[in-house]
Formats: C-alpha cells, sequence, structure tokens
C-alpha cells in the first residue's frame, strides 16, 4: 500500500516535470532553450516508458526520440540563430493567439474525455501474441511482433528511412552533389574531443552489439542498437578524426541497401517455402529472423548517421 | 487514479500544448518541435492504453501489450525520418534566401530583389554561418 502511494507520487512528479519542460520548450522565446528543454523532456520520456513498462520503447525513444531528433534540432538551432531575431517578429497577433489556445484546450479536453471513457476490461492482443510466440523461436513478444506477426511494418519502416535520405540528399547542391555529407572540422588531434572520440566507440560497440543482439529475448534491438553504433560513427566524424565516405561511393549505397534487400528476398523466400510474403518456413523462424536484423543493422546504422549529417555541402572538387 | 489514466492524461495534455506550439510560433523548426512534442503525446497515450492491454491480458509474462509496443518503435523511428527531412528542407531554405520565412508575400519581395536572387547566389545563407 505504501509502495503504491510512493509509486503514484513519483508518476505524478514525472507527469508534471514532462508538461513543465514540453510547456517551457514550446512557450519560451529562444530557440536553443527549446531544444534543450525538449531534449531533456525526450530523457524524462524514456523514465515515463520505463514506467508503463515498455523497456524496448523506451530503449528507442532515449537513442531515437530525445537522442538523434535532439541533436537533429540542436545543430539546426544552432546553424538558423542569424534568422532567431527577424522571426520572433512575425509572432501572430493576440486574437490568433488566443483562438490557438481555445482549440488546444478543446484538443485536449477531447482526448482526456475520452482517455477516461476507455473501455475496460481494455482490449488486447497480447494473449494471441503470446500464444503464438514459440513459433518465432523468439523470446521478446516485441521482436516477434517487429520480425514476424507484423514484419510488412518494419520492411516498410526501413524502406521510409531510406527513402527519407533520399530525400535530404536531393536537397544537396549540384555543385556539392556526389560529395561528402558533414562538415569536416580541422580539430587539435589532442583535444578532448579527439580524445572522447577514440575512447568511446569501442565501449560503444560493445554496447550497441549487445543491446541489438540480446533483443531476440529480451528488451532491446536492431534500431536502438543501430543507434548506437550511429552516435559512435558521429563521434568520430565531428571530432574530425575520419571524415564521411562520398554519397557518390557504390560501396556505401551497396551497404544501406543490404538490409532492405535481404529482408525483401527473405520475404520472397516466404513466398516460395511457406505461402505468403514474408511467412517463415516451420523451424527456420529464428534463423530468418536474425538473418534479417543482422543485415539491417549495418544499413540502419549507415541512414540514421547520413540522415543527421544532412545533404552534403562542400562543393566537389573534379 | 491509476498509472495509465495519469499517463493518458498527461499526454492529452502534452498534444494540446504541442498544437497550440505548431500554430502560434512563426520560426519553421519551433514547428518542427511542437510536432514531435504532439507526437510525443500521441506515442504517450498509446504506450498508456498498450498499458491497460496488459492488464486485461496475461498480467506479469508481459508489461504491456506488445503489439502497440512493436508499432511505437515503428513510429518513433518514422518520426525522426520526418523530422530529419523537415530539417534538411528548412535548412536548404535558409541556404538559397538566407531567411526561414514561411509567409508567401515575404518571398514574393525577395525574388523581386535582384541582389539576392536564390538561383544565382546560392552560396547567400552559407556565409552567415
Amino acid at each position: 500500500m505504501n509502495s503504491e502511494v510512493i509509486a503514484l507520487g513519483l508518476n505524478f512528479l514525472l507527469a508534471l516535470l514532462l508538461l513543465g519542460l514540453a510547456g517551457f520548450a514550446l512557450l519560451t522565446r529562444h530557440n536553443l532553450a527549446a531544444v534543450i528543454s525538449f531534449m531533456v523532456f525526450g530523457l524524462l520520456l524514456t523514465l515515463a516508458w520505463a514506467r508503463l513498462n515498455g523497456l524496448d520503447v523506451a530503449l528507442t525513444e532515449a537513442a531515437i526520440g530525445g537522442g538523434l531528433t535532439g541533436f537533429l534540432l540542436l545543430t539546426a538551432a544552432i546553424r538558423l540563430r542569424p534568422t532567431e531575431e527577424t522571426m520572433q517578429q512575425h509572432m501572430p497577433k493576440a486574437s490568433t493567439r488566443a483562438l490557438a489556445a481555445l482549440l488546444a484546450t478543446t484538443v485536449s479536453a477531447l482526448l482526456a474525455i475520452s482517455v477516461l471513457a476507455l473501455p475496460s476490461p481494455a482490449p488486447t492482443l497480447a494473449p494471441q501474441v503470446m500464444q503464438h510466440l514459440p513459433a518465432t523461436q523468439v523470446g521478446n513478444p516485441i521482436t516477434g511482433v517487429l520480425l514476424a506477426f507484423r514484419a510488412m511494418d518494419t520492411l516498410l519502416e526501413a524502406l521510409v528511412l531510406l527513402l527519407a535520405l533520399l530525400g535530404v540528399w536531393s536537397l544537396a547542391a549540384d555543385t556539392a552533389w556526389g560529395g561528402r555529407p558533414g562538415i569536416f572540422p580541422q580539430q587539435d588531434a589532442n583535444g578532448i574531443l579527439a580524445y572522447a572520440a577514440r575512447l568511446l566507440p569501442p565501449v560503444g560497440i560493445i554496447i550497441g552489439g549487445y543491446i541489438f543482439w540480446i533483443g531476440a529475448d529480451h528488451p532491446g534491438g536492431k534500431f536502438q542498437g543501430a543507434t548506437i553504433l550511429a552516435a559512435m560513427w558521429l563521434l568520430v566524424v565531428i571530432s574530425g578524426l575520419r571524415d564521411t565516405p562520398p554519397i557518390s561511393s557504390r560501396s556505401l549505397r551497396g551497404w544501406m541497401v543490404l538490409g532492405p534487400l535481404i529482408f525483401i528476398a527473405v520475404g520472397a523466400l516466404g513466398s516460395l517455402f511457406a505461402g505468403h510474403f514474408l511467412a517463415y518456413p516451420q523451424g527456420y523462424a529464428k534463423l530468418m529472423i536474425v538473418a534479417v536484423e543482422l543485415a539491417l543493422l549495418p544499413s540502419l546504422t549507415l541512414i540514421l548517421g547520413l540522415l543527421l549529417l544532412g545533404a552534403p555541402k562542400r562543393p566537389v572538387k573534379s | 487514479m491509476n498509472t495509465a489514466t495519469l499517463f493518458g492524461l498527461c499526454a492529452s495534455l502534452l498534444i494540446g500544448l504541442g498544437l497550440y506550439g505548431l500554430l502560434i510560433h512563426p520560426h519553421p523548426l519551433r514547428k518542427i518541435l511542437a510536432l514531435n512534442v504532439i507526437g510525443s503525446g500521441i506515442f504517450l497515450l498509446f504506450g498508456a492504453i498498450a498499458y491497460r492491454g496488459a492488464a486485461a491480458g496475461l498480467g506479469l509474462s508481459v508489461g504491456a501489450d506488445p503489439v502497440p509496443q512493436a508499432l511505437l518503435i515503428t513510429g518513433i523511428v518514422v518520426a525522426f525520418a520526418a523530422s530529419a527531412l523537415a530539417v534538411a528542407l528548412l535548412l536548404r531554405l535558409f541556404e538559397v534566401s538566407g531567411n526561414v520565412s514561411l509567409q508567401a508575400e515575404e518571398s514574393a519581395d525577395q525574388a523581386s530583389d535582384p541582389g539576392s536572387d536564390p538561383v544565382n547566389n546560392p552560396g547567400a545563407g552559407e556565409e552567415r554561418r
């Protein structure tokens, strides 16, 4: 009883902090402060996911929602600093703001009413998943859903990432097309960033590989693992130790499409031997899942990292 | 009030806050951030529903309904991809035009000014870095 009260108090505090941070991120005048507040919000949201027993989602949120999105917005806020003052003059009139507040309050109120009116007992697919999970030979039900029951979602997700990267690259100026993305800083080889970029990647690679590998039976998986590996790669790039490959590189492109291609090939094998696209032949499910995950890992690592680095900007010398 | 209801209500407020930010901020970067807050709110709402699903399901062997959780992981990754594309578009707009205003009449002013022709002067924003 007592521990329940403490748990409820902690949840309440967490919800208040989340709302406060989100409110600050949305209402402050300064872009940089807003982005930093959003990053802290992302980290605290990870705790909320842990409270909701979603450890897999918590890991994804920490890695991608908080980490990668935060880094993306932070670099953009720094680049766009010169625009901040002029844009503040375009703040809408008080009447417009009041209308927006009214609309937002209405949406929140309707959602809150729906939350309070959710059906009980809650509809759930958990029993069906647990019943059929042994057929997939993986122990983590979420991995089972991602790579067996709803494998099509995961395949399309990998393709969406690839398409987003193509979209980002297509924004390169003609002179920079085919060049190396990111700015390659000439930095002090003995600086603290270069030191961290030498020290951390071996540890990060092991942690990333571990989180990837235990994803079969415990919280973790390819997206979370790939994000950590991508972060290690980015650390090496932004510290100026090793430049990015040019986007015209055939081996880079090959690694990027390797994961989706293997996934599609496995799906095609399914339609030949098990009757459906992406169905796994009896007894080979685990093998197929591991093959797909293993092929997706390097592709996702590269795509996530390259999405953060953006379109190439340095002119290509011909 | 149980955990699912508490975070469900928190998520409803987050969505409202994000919507307000999306509507009032003139800076596109803040709009992208606000969209991410809305996204986080929607994910959290879905997560609260997944948590309720566990109570009706098997209790402790799964902490929450795995189907919504798997969809959430997909959703978070896709939201990141969309944000990355939006930020890349924004940075490119800044590079070619030197500002990030989304208002139509301003871009018309820009085009009539021969000094800042975005086509012939692609590095206009680059120098401001």
